[in-house]
């Protein structure tokens, strides 16, 4: 419990429920129960699923913009590959999380053979995929919009919504805590991110290919917003250029109310699990409440800068705290 | 007669037109700590890089056990058993200890794809590795590198390196930014290095320091050995005036008395 209490996530954790107790007073019956509940779980599966590689790079020490246009590229490419040109859907899914795994790669090579900072770069991947996806998508099909009917199989594995409300997502999102837990803190492969997030000359010279490592985690980051995107278009049967964009910072503000070290090397996958369940019950629970919109982003915005300054205090707080313990 | 483990002869490393170093020749044996001495820009880090494998040099051999080497890459210099700890020891202030003293060679255990970082083994051996060198203040591997103090980073930094089989080991500035108590720690472990039959090559400034552990020291000036000489063949103030360069260091007194000398007749 002590060992608990001297982490970041038990700040957000703190700060989840008191959120939850207080959109459950605000919000009332609809809020707790069926209804509230897949509201919060359906935006945090979306949001959550990108939070975890978004995560494990700011770990490492790295941003990705690119996640907001990768999106959208993918739910496009899918829809045109499948639409369009009529091949069977797992083609045009596999084009779609082909498009992701390309631009996270583009996005490693840039950040590892120059010295610009890696928010600088995918800002500029993130505008390239846009133009490229919305010129693309009007010059093959003449608008920017394209439609997909999926068939009903691939629609319960990825777009079914469970008793109309619960979507598939959801379980997706779970499974994939399950699998980052597993690559961050079980497997040998993470002790490599930490170490390159808290220094990546020593973790060079401990014989750490940190420019393969990089690369990795930008093309783990672009084939799972892909796999989002591919989410979108199963789900929603449309894709447009513009969606997605949203995912860019709101996929940041959960990883760092997480309690992620935002200049890298400390921060775990529940904790980014409690940040995006934190990010969606307060969109969710201001809604449900009736109180104005406009405050969701009051509130984002102020816990995140919270989140941002005690993170800090909390690690200081645990050096010194295992420092002291024994003198 | 036995070989040093490490001889560099006659190496010279330029960058372009400018010469960094000039024929430099050193051997440094087991169970023998070797400090260099220098001034800042005297061309210790560069040679530092050299014997770890960063920079390879303009011209000149490096041998090991009396045969010539090459190192193409720093990987190449560690896969011989050559070690190096920087000033901050090349540890991570938010990883517990056992993780980051496995950094790049993790500790495993299951079976196929599915290796699982072995965190309990991690922790016992780093623990007991930092406890043979006297530090038993520490007994949790789960505690993070940045609870400890300097001089712990360092004596961890080194445990780590022992661990891993160095034979050489480069220690550069570990007592610069170490207070006294912190500076004698360090000390202390080089030592128990040294009788471990490491080969230490001590990088420093501090003329006390190296005094207190070195058996064998060169002093560098602008890129070439100054001076090369064995324990107790000069004193502190000798050491300190050839690292200054004697002449600086000598005229720096005579300004500075004759200005107490005109403040007192003024």
């Amino acid at each position: 419990m002590a060992q608990f209490l001297r982490h970041p996530e038990a700040g957000t954790l703190f700060g989840l429920l008191v959120a939850y107790a207080a959109f459950a007073v605000l919000g009332g019956q609809n809020f707790v129960g069926a209804q509230g509940w897949s509201s919060w779980l359906n935006v945090a599966a979306e949001v959550g699923i990108i939070a975890l590689p978004v995560g494990l790079l700011m770990i490492a020490g790295f941003l990705d913009i690119s996640v907001g246009s990768v999106v959208p590229a993918s739910s496009l490419t899918v829809a045109l590959i499948s639409n369009h040109y009529q091949l069977p859907i797992p083609v045009g899914i596999a084009g779609g999380l082909a498009v992701g795994l390309l631009i996270g790669f583009i996005n490693g090579m840039l950040v590892t053979r120059t010295t610009v900072p890696s928010l600088i770069i995918t800002i500029g991947t993130m505008f390239g995929t846009m133009g490229l996806a919305l010129g693309l998508t009007v010059l093959i099909k003449g608008s920017t919009g394209v439609f997909l009917v999926a068939d009903p199989l691939t629609k319960s594995i990825l777009g079914e919504a469970l008793g109309g409300m619960f979507r598939v997502g959801i379980f997706w999102w779970i499974g994939g805590i399950a699998l980052f837990y597993y690559l961050l803190h079980v497997s040998p492969w993470g002790n490599g991110v930490f170490a390159m997030g808290g220094d990546a000359e020593s973790a060079r010279n401990a014989g750490i290919s940190t420019k393969r490592l990089t690369v990795q985690l930008y093309m783990l980051s672009g084939v799972v917003s892909a796999f989002v995107g591919v989410i979108q278009i199963i789900a929603n049967s449309n894709a447009q250029v513009a969606a997605g964009s949203s995912f860019i910072f709101n996929s940041i503000m959960c990883v760092a109310i997480g309690g992620v070290s935002l200049t890298g090397g400390a921060g775990s996958v529940i904790g980014i699990a409690l940040g995006t369940t934190i990010f969606s019950v307060v969109t969710q629970g201001v809604f449900y409440s009736g109180l104005d919109t406009n405050l969701v982003s009051i509130v984002i915005g102020g816990m995140f800068l919270i989140a941002v300054l005690t993170n800090d205090s909390f690690r200081n707080f645990a050096q010194s705290f295992s420092s002291m313990a024994k003198k | 007669m036995t070989h040093p483990i490490l001889a560099l002869n006659h190496i010279n490393k330029s960058f372009g037109p400018i010469d960094v170093l000039h024929d430099i020749s050193l051997t440094v044996r087991a169970g023998e700590v070797l400090c260099l001495l220098g001034d800042n820009g005297a061309g210790k880090s560069t040679l530092i890089k050299i014997l770890s494998g960063v920079h390879i040099p303009t011209s000149g051999t490096i041998e090991m056990d009396g045969a010539p080497v090459s190192f193409q890459s720093p990987r190449d210099a560690s896969g011989r058993g050559i070690a190096t700890v920087h000033q901050f020891g090349g540890t991570f202030p938010l990883m517990s200890i056992g993780r980051s003293f496995f950094v790049g060679a993790e500790p495993t255990k299951g079976w196929g794809p599915f290796k699982i970082f072995d965190r309990k083994k991690a922790n016992e051996i780093a623990i007991k590795s930092i406890r043979d060198f006297g530090i038993t203040r520490i007994d949790d591997g789960e505690r993070l590198v940045g609870g400890l103090s300097g001089g712990e980073r360092q004596s961890l930094a080194i445990a780590r390196a022992v661990y891993f089989g160095a034979r050489v080991l480069i220690l550069d500035e570990p007592t610069a930014a170490l207070g006294i108590k912190q500076a004698a720690h360090v000390l202390r472990i080089v030592n128990q290095a040294k009788k471990k039959g490491l080969a230490v090559v001590f990088i420093t400034h501090q003329v006390t320091h190296a005094m207190a552990v070195g058996d064998h020291f060169a002093v560098l000036i602008r890129g070439s050995i100054a001076a090369d000489f064995k324990k107790g063949d000069k004193t502190r103030e000798e050491i300190t005036d050839l690292m200054a360069g004697g002449s600086a260091m000598a005229e720096l007194e005579a300004e500075i008395e004759s200005d107490a000398h005109h403040a007192h007749v003024a």
